[in-house]
């Protein structure tokens, strides 16, 4: 089966009063279906851009970003933003039917979507709140149910839960890694936290240099739910923080197989 | 430490104290009666006005420019600072098309408000329009450029991408708390606007108290006055109510 995502030879550069920044070039990527698959790179190397471009709000200076064609009443991407940038007039069930509402669906089936989309996140009971009446880690919630109620193909998050203390956010990420195994849904995860990336992903791809470019990848096999203390993903972060250190090294690194 | 109850009671005390000023500064002979009209002859004043059918006739006018001019004056000021809010090309083309039309005060626009349209209920509107247009155009305009680029990005992610799809998700909402203060200020702006307008004649309670005055009948011209600080308390608390309910989503 073809790639939900099949990106070739991307290449970004801005250009801003006449300077010119290449911040990505020639980087080659696909998500297969069912796949968590986690980009991590330090911060400023290209991260939002890359997810930006895949959600076509930029376009690319060079190369190819094909996308699957949803079906009706879906999207092909949703974006989870690293702010949970809900929309403060809107009541909580709102906004998470904001993106039903292109979907040109009647009325009553946004609102069930929206409601399930809800549920599934646990908030099912807070729907008829403003979004001042929420926490940070329940406004991140709402987030993603808003991403969900479009039953994307591949759902894009960009530091989620970045922004979150360290408790809220290991509570997320477990019941994301839960939601995702239970629907299968595809995830493409960016973030600058190696044991995040490690403890959610099936494959970790490195982001690193400057323009960014893939430096390596690893394929995780460890089944999920995971433990955060196990041995094979704290080798495996080691393993990251050495491709990235390379990189900074100057040494050009081996591109990996599992690309 | 003064306790709750006599802070509420300190601006009743003070305008009692008002009241009992003008009331005795007439009845001394300090100033004539007939400049300054003690407050105790006014309900007889306003009943008389009542009675003969001038007071509703007045402020039936009064309203219907009122309310006409507004509307046009605040629909146009939301319309136009919109589109220059959203289109460089919009705010570039009338740059100076603003810089020298806005200095220009809206009482300078009488003199064409008759040209063109009599002494009318027409040049009332016309007047009135003219007299709220730039607030509520600046206010608009701020507001719309100032919305967060995020929400705007937002919007495009989930499919939202024409201006005028941004503009009902997105813009105006966001941009409303900010339209809505120029509105407020509009609505005490436009009742200046309607006495200068019926000053030159339009019929209304402008109107009404100039032909009071020419009579030296200034009790009733203190009537219209307080009829209108009526009307404008009613107007600003209704809104201000409209406003706070739609704004309830501000924490
Ligand atoms: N609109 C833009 N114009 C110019 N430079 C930009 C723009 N957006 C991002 N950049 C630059 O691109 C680089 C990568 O940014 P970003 O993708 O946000 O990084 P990350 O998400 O990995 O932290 C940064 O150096 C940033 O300054
Ligand atoms: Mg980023």
């Amino acid at each position: 089966m073809a790639g939900l995502i099949a990106i070739q030879g991307l290449a970004l550069t801005f250009t801003r009063d006449g300077a010119r920044t290449t911040v990505l070039s020639g980087l080659d990527l696909d998500i297969e279906p069912g796949e968590f698959l986690a980009i991590v790179g330090a911060s400023g190397v290209g991260k939002s851009t890359l997810l930006r471009v895949i959600a076509d709000l930029v376009k690319p200076s060079a190369g190819t970003v094909r996308l699957s064609e949803p079906e009706p009443g879906r999207r092909a991407v949703a974006l989870v933003f690293q702010d949970s940038r809900l929309l403060p007039w809107r009541r909580v069930l709102d906004n998470v039917a904001f993106g039903l509402e292109k979907l040109r669906l009647p009325r009553a089936e946004r609102r069930r979507r929206a409601q399930a989309a809800l549920d599934r996140v646990g908030l099912g009971a807070l729907a008829g709140r403003w979004p001042f009446q929420l926490s940070g880690g329940q406004r991140q919630r709402v987030s993603l149910a808003r991403a969900l109620a479009v039953e994307p193909h591949v759902l894009l998050m960009d530091e989620p839960f970045s922004a979150l203390d360290a408790l809220t956010r290991e509570t997320l990420q477990d019941e994301l890694a839960r939601l995702c195994r239970a629907s299968g849904q595809t995830v493409l995860f960016v973030t600058h936290d190696i044991e995040e990336a490690v403890y959610l992903a099936d494959r970790v791809v490195v982001l690193a240099g400057s323009p960014g470019r893939i430096v390596a990848a690893h394929r995780i096999e460890a089944s999920q739910p995971r433990d955060r203390a196990a041995p094979e993903l704290k080798a495996l972060a080691q393993g990251i923080r050495e491709d990235l250190a390379g990189v900074a090294g100057e040494r050009r690194p081996d591109l990996q197989e599992a690309r | 430490m003064r306790s709750r109850p006599a802070a509420a009671l300190l601006p009743l005390l003070g305008l009692a104290a008002f009241f009992a000023l003008w009331e005795a500064v007439p009845r001394l002979g300090l100033v004539n009666p007939a400049f300054l009209p003690p407050p105790s002859v006014l309900p007889e004043a306003f009943l008389r006005e009542l009675r003969s059918g001038q007071w509703l006739t007045a402020i039936g006018g009064s309203l219907g420019h009122y309310l006409g001019g507004l509307a046009l004056g605040v629909g146009l000021g939301i319309a136009v600072g919109t589109l220059t809010g959203m289109s460089r090309t919009a705010e570039g083309l009338t740059a100076w098309i603003v810089r020298v039309l806005r200095p220009v005060p809206g009482l300078a626009w009488v003199p064409f408000a008759i040209i063109w349209f009599g002494v009318s209920p027409e040049a009332a509107l016309f007047i009135v329009a003219i007299g709220v247009f730039w607030i509520v155009y600046f206010a608009s305009h701020g507001a719309i450029r100032g919305v967060d680029r995020d929400l705007i990005e937002l919007a495009a992610a989930f499919g939202f991408r024409s201006a005028l799809e941004r503009l009902v998700t997105v813009v105006w909402p966001a941009a409303m708390p900010g339209i809505l203060v120029g509105v407020r200020t509009a609505i005490g702006q436009a009742w200046m606007a309607v006495v200068a307008a019926e000053i030159f004649g339009v019929a209304g309670l402008g109107q009404r108290m100039m032909q009071a005055s020419t009579l030296l009948a200034t009790d009733i011209v203190v009537v219209y006055m307080l009829t209108m600080a009526l009307l404008y308390g009613v107007f600003d608390a209704a809104f201000t109510a409209l406003q706070g309910w739609m704004l309830r989503w501000r924490a």
